[in-house]
């Protein structure tokens, strides 16, 4: 029995003619628009403090511990007192800071998370922009990013902040090649810069399997990538708490100091979904090819819960990067993007482009 | 350039950083002023005395067995060998005739209190270089070892076990089964710390290469104990002036020659294998006899100077007491391995980077205490 | 080198040293020497081959009444053996020694504390300030007539 998986189109197109019908075409927009952004900050909050309480308990996995477990059942509402406790703290600003750039630099980077966020694909209709130059908007939104902490860096005058910044300045500029260049990579076998293209394009099969030996090289480089982007795991040394005490977050207390935190995690989960819509089909099924009773028997479990079990995995092994290993320096990063990575990346890139004219993938 | 000098240039292009009293690696209270060029190093000036507490001035008002318990504040991790080395100085000077039961057990428990301090060396290495998870893979081995010790002496930080003349208190009935078990349990645990952070290809990186000290400045500078073995000089005080219960014991002692920070890492590893070897040659073995000499309750040295050397984790702690004859000693001096070992590392890490300071002060593993008195 | 042989070796170079008599034989030979002629006789210790005493373990100063002393501990890594060098100072008010920081890097924190503690100047010291106290700090403390005003520490 073919079970078609659900769109959420038609929910969309319901509401919006519900709304239609009471009011004029701009209040329509608009009320849609305020809409989409409060689902999105709810998102944004649940999904901050979801993957904190995560952060934590597998941190304890690893070091043979059992993490929070006094507050709620198991934890649970371990994030929400700490995130009381942000709020409740004083709001401290050096005197000689720069007030302006001080308090702006975490707008910037909660702004370009949330406007990369809004492009990532849930699940078959359910994606807030999908422009046909998908990729292409959101290698270039989390770009802004590194305005933020510069910006961080520079604001707060102390010397350990501005070594912070420079150092993950240098480090995300570096890296974003390699991201942008392993997407690059699996855009040659789809032909398409949409996200819901790519997507369809997976039906017979995710790509990582599809597009054997080069697509599996591009994953591996674009977990690297992806952790580096998002200052994390052995790359963290923008703010290496045993080096420069907090980097370019030293300065800030309470909820600025929160924004910076929830960016970090909300990054992380925007390049692990991109991770897994790109290689591993998004909310596409595990599918093979001919095999159509077994891609029935996929098709039982919604969509959504195949994009979020993707996106979590990544992020696991992005954890276990971080509670695993050592930090690189500086100097040894950039030697692994500029010397290492981007030109295997480029060559890899020629393969692929070579397999799909020759048609060797699956 | 000095401090002025830079300021007053206009054409330099250093600043200085200040790794505060107050800072995650410093592994104490210890204030570094450097002096960088970007991202390198051109000089590090250490700034001491934020925990001194004036023990050799102490030492000149306090009874000789007083002043064991002072050295146990001293290098913290390696408590009964500061003990040890005091209890040994004031033996000397009384020739005193120590039971064996004493020496082997003084000699178990040292090599135990080593272990304790390389597991907690290596588990805040890791921490400082970025691997926090080795932080508690160390703890909780050493966890074994301060149960022992809180059976035995009571305390599981400052264990005033060693007085001149044995020890304070008799082994408990179960001392050979807990070290016998903790022995088995860590034979197994040590080849964990090897696949965690020996074969990781980011920890050599960090690590092969940084810090080089060459034999001759090791031996210039005075450094001593794992770190000067690491460039190749052997000053294990263990084999060139044997004491307790080390010369029926078999052990090696352990060099390598580049004299980077990897070799002084690999050789606390290796000390850690051979402490083990040590221990289990001994534990079976512990002789009977009296816990301790009987000594007067007033000890009053000869007119004389007395030196002694241990070596605790940190290389060659030495004690030399000047006596005139009365209840106090005259004058009492702690040749403390930190101090030495401090004065090298603006000459290892010059040229470096921040992250390779850091890098350099774990693994010449400093204790501030120790430097200070 | 036996005790016996090195001091014959020492009373042979041209500088002035006495070993002094005591009734309990020292520990280590022990050679008390001016403190004019303190560099001179332990840099001949350090570049004798038959001597070779190229590692100092420990540099002490003590306070006396009427002197004061300056102790090098030094040992030969290559012969194992060791001596003590007691240099005398007879200034007490106003001691200056020479540093041997040229022979061992090593003087360079040890020299520091002494001076800190001590009060003892050394010449060619490259940077000779106090090592534990504030620079600000008046007083001596490890000497026997310092006066501490908080009676931290009562003898």
């Amino acid at each position: 029995m073919k079970f078609d998986i659900y769109d959420f189109s038609v929910l969309t197109s319901s509401i919006h003619e519900l709304l239609r019908s009471v009011m004029g075409e701009t209040s329509v927009m608009i009320t849609e628009m305020v809409i989409v952004g409060i689902v999105f900050l709810t998102l944004f909050s649940v999904l901050g403090l979801v993957l904190i309480y995560i952060e934590r308990k597998v941190c304890a996995f690893f070091q043979q511990r059992l993490g929070p477990m006094r507050v709620g059942f198991w934890g649970t509402a371990q994030t929400v007192a700490d995130a009381i406790k942000l709020l409740l703290k004083e709001p401290l600003m050096t005197k000689s800071a720069d007030k302006f750039l001080f308090n702006l630099a975490p707008f910037i980077i909660i702004i370009s998370s949330f406007m990369a966020i809004a492009a990532v694909p849930f699940a078959l209709g359910l994606q807030a922009l999908d422009l046909n130059i998908g990729v292409f908007y959101v290698t270039a939104i989390s770009s802004i990013g590194v305005a933020g902490i510069l910006i961080a860096g520079w604001a707060s005058n102390n010397k350990y902040s501005l070594i912070g910044a420079i150092r993950s300045g240098a480090q995300i500029v570096s890296y974003e090649l390699s991201v942008g260049l392993s997407i690059l990579t699996i855009v040659v076998l789809t032909g398409s810069l949409q996200f819901s293209e790519i997507i369809e394009s997976q039906r017979d099969g995710w790509w990582i399997f599809r597009g054997h030996i080069p697509a599996f090289i591009a994953f591996v480089i674009f977990l690297i990538a992806g952790t580096a982007e998002t200052n994390r795991g052995p790359f963290d040394l923008a703010e290496a708490e045993s080096e420069l005490t907090a980097g370019f977050h030293t300065e800030y207390s309470g909820m600025k100091f929160a924004f910076f935190f929830l960016a970090e995690f909300v990054n992380m989960f925007i390049i692990s979904a991109i991770g897994a819509t790109m290689f591993l089909g998004g909310w596409m099924p595990l599918h093979f090819g001919e095999l159509t009773s077994f891609n029935e028997i996929m098709d039982f479990i919604p969509p959504l819960f195949w994009f979020l079990g993707k996106t979590f995995f990544i992020i696991f092994i992005m954890m276990w990067f971080k509670w695993t290993f050592p930090r690189l320096r500086i100097d040894q990063l950039l030697t692994l993007e500029w010397k290492y990575l981007l030109p295997i990346n480029l060559i890899n890139i020629l393969i692929m482009a070579f397999i799909v004219l020759m048609g060797w993938h699956f | 350039m000095s401090v002025k000098e830079v300021q007053n240039s206009k054409e330099s292009q250093e600043y200085f950083v200040n790794m505060g009293p107050q800072h995650p690696s410093t592994h104490g209270v210890l204030r570094l002023l450097l002096t960088l060029d970007g991202e390198t190093i051109t000089n590090v000036e250490p700034h001491l005395g934020y925990i001194h507490r004036s023990i050799e001035k102490m030492c000149e008002r306090d009874s000789y067995q007083q002043i064991v318990h002072l050295t146990d504040r001293m290098d913290y991790l390696s408590c009964h060998m500061n003990n040890e080395a005091v209890c040994l100085a004031v033996e000397k000077g009384l020739e005193m005739e120590i039971p064996e039961r004493v020496k082997v057990i003084r000699t178990i428990i040292s090599e135990l209190t080593r272990l304790s301090s390389h597991q907690l060396w290596w588990g805040v290495m890791g921490m400082d270089l970025g691997a926090i998870t080795s932080f508690l893979y160390g703890f909780r081995d050493r966890e074994m070892i301060t149960d022992i010790f809180e059976e035995t002496c009571g305390a599981r930080l400052t264990m005033n076990y060693n007085i001149p003349g044995g020890l304070m208190f008799d082994i408990p009935s179960n001392f050979q089964t807990k070290v016998k078990e903790f022995i088995i349990h860590f034979r197994k645990k040590l080849p964990e710390y090897d696949q965690l952070m020996t074969n990781n290809i980011i920890f050599r990186n960090r690590t092969e290469g940084v810090g080089i000290l060459t034999k001759e400045d090791a031996i210039s500078y005075g450094v001593t104990g794992p770190s000067g073995r690491a460039s190749g000089w052997n000053n294990d005080i263990r084999k060139i002036k044997p004491y307790s219960a080390y010369d029926r014991v078999e052990f090696k002692e352990i060099t390598y020659t580049k004299g980077d920070s990897f070799a002084r890492y690999k050789v606390r590893i290796d000390e850690m294998w051979e402490s083990m070897n040590i221990i289990e040659q001994l534990i079976d073995n512990i002789p009977e006899g009296n816990y301790k000499e009987k000594t007067r309750v007033v000890i009053k040295l000869p007119k004389t100077e007395i030196y002694q050397s241990v070596e605790t984790a940190r290389g060659e702690l030495g004690v030399y007491i000047n006596s005139d004859g009365k209840k106090s000693p005259y004058r009492v001096k702690f040749r403390s391995p930190g101090l030495s070992n401090l004065n090298a590392l603006n000459s290892m890490a010059k040229g470096g980077k921040i992250a390779d300071l850091v890098t350099i002060m774990s693994t010449i593993d400093l204790v501030i205490p120790d430097i200070d008195r | 080198m036996t005790r016996q042989e090195l001091q014959n070796k020492i009373l042979s170079f041209p500088i002035e040293t006495s070993f002094a008599e005591t009734e309990v034989e020292t520990q280590y030979l022990t050679t008390d020497v001016s403190a004019k002629n303190t560099h001179a006789l332990i840099s001949e210790l350090k570049n004798n081959s038959d001597t070779y005493f190229d590692y100092l373990f420990c540099q002490t100063g003590i306070d006396f009444p009427e002197h004061m002393e300056v102790l090098f501990h030094l040992r030969s890594t290559t012969h194992l053996h060791e001596i003590v060098v007691r240099a005398k100072i007879d200034d007490r008010e106003n001691p200056i020694i020479d540093s041997v920081y040229d022979l061992y890097k090593t003087a360079e924190y040890h020299e520091r504390e002494i001076f800190d503690l001590f009060g003892v100047k050394f010449n060619n010291h490259p940077d000779l300030r106090r090592l534990f106290l504030d620079d600000d700090w008046e007083g001596y403390p490890l000497r026997k007539d310092y006066v501490d005003e908080i009676n931290i520490v009562e003898l």
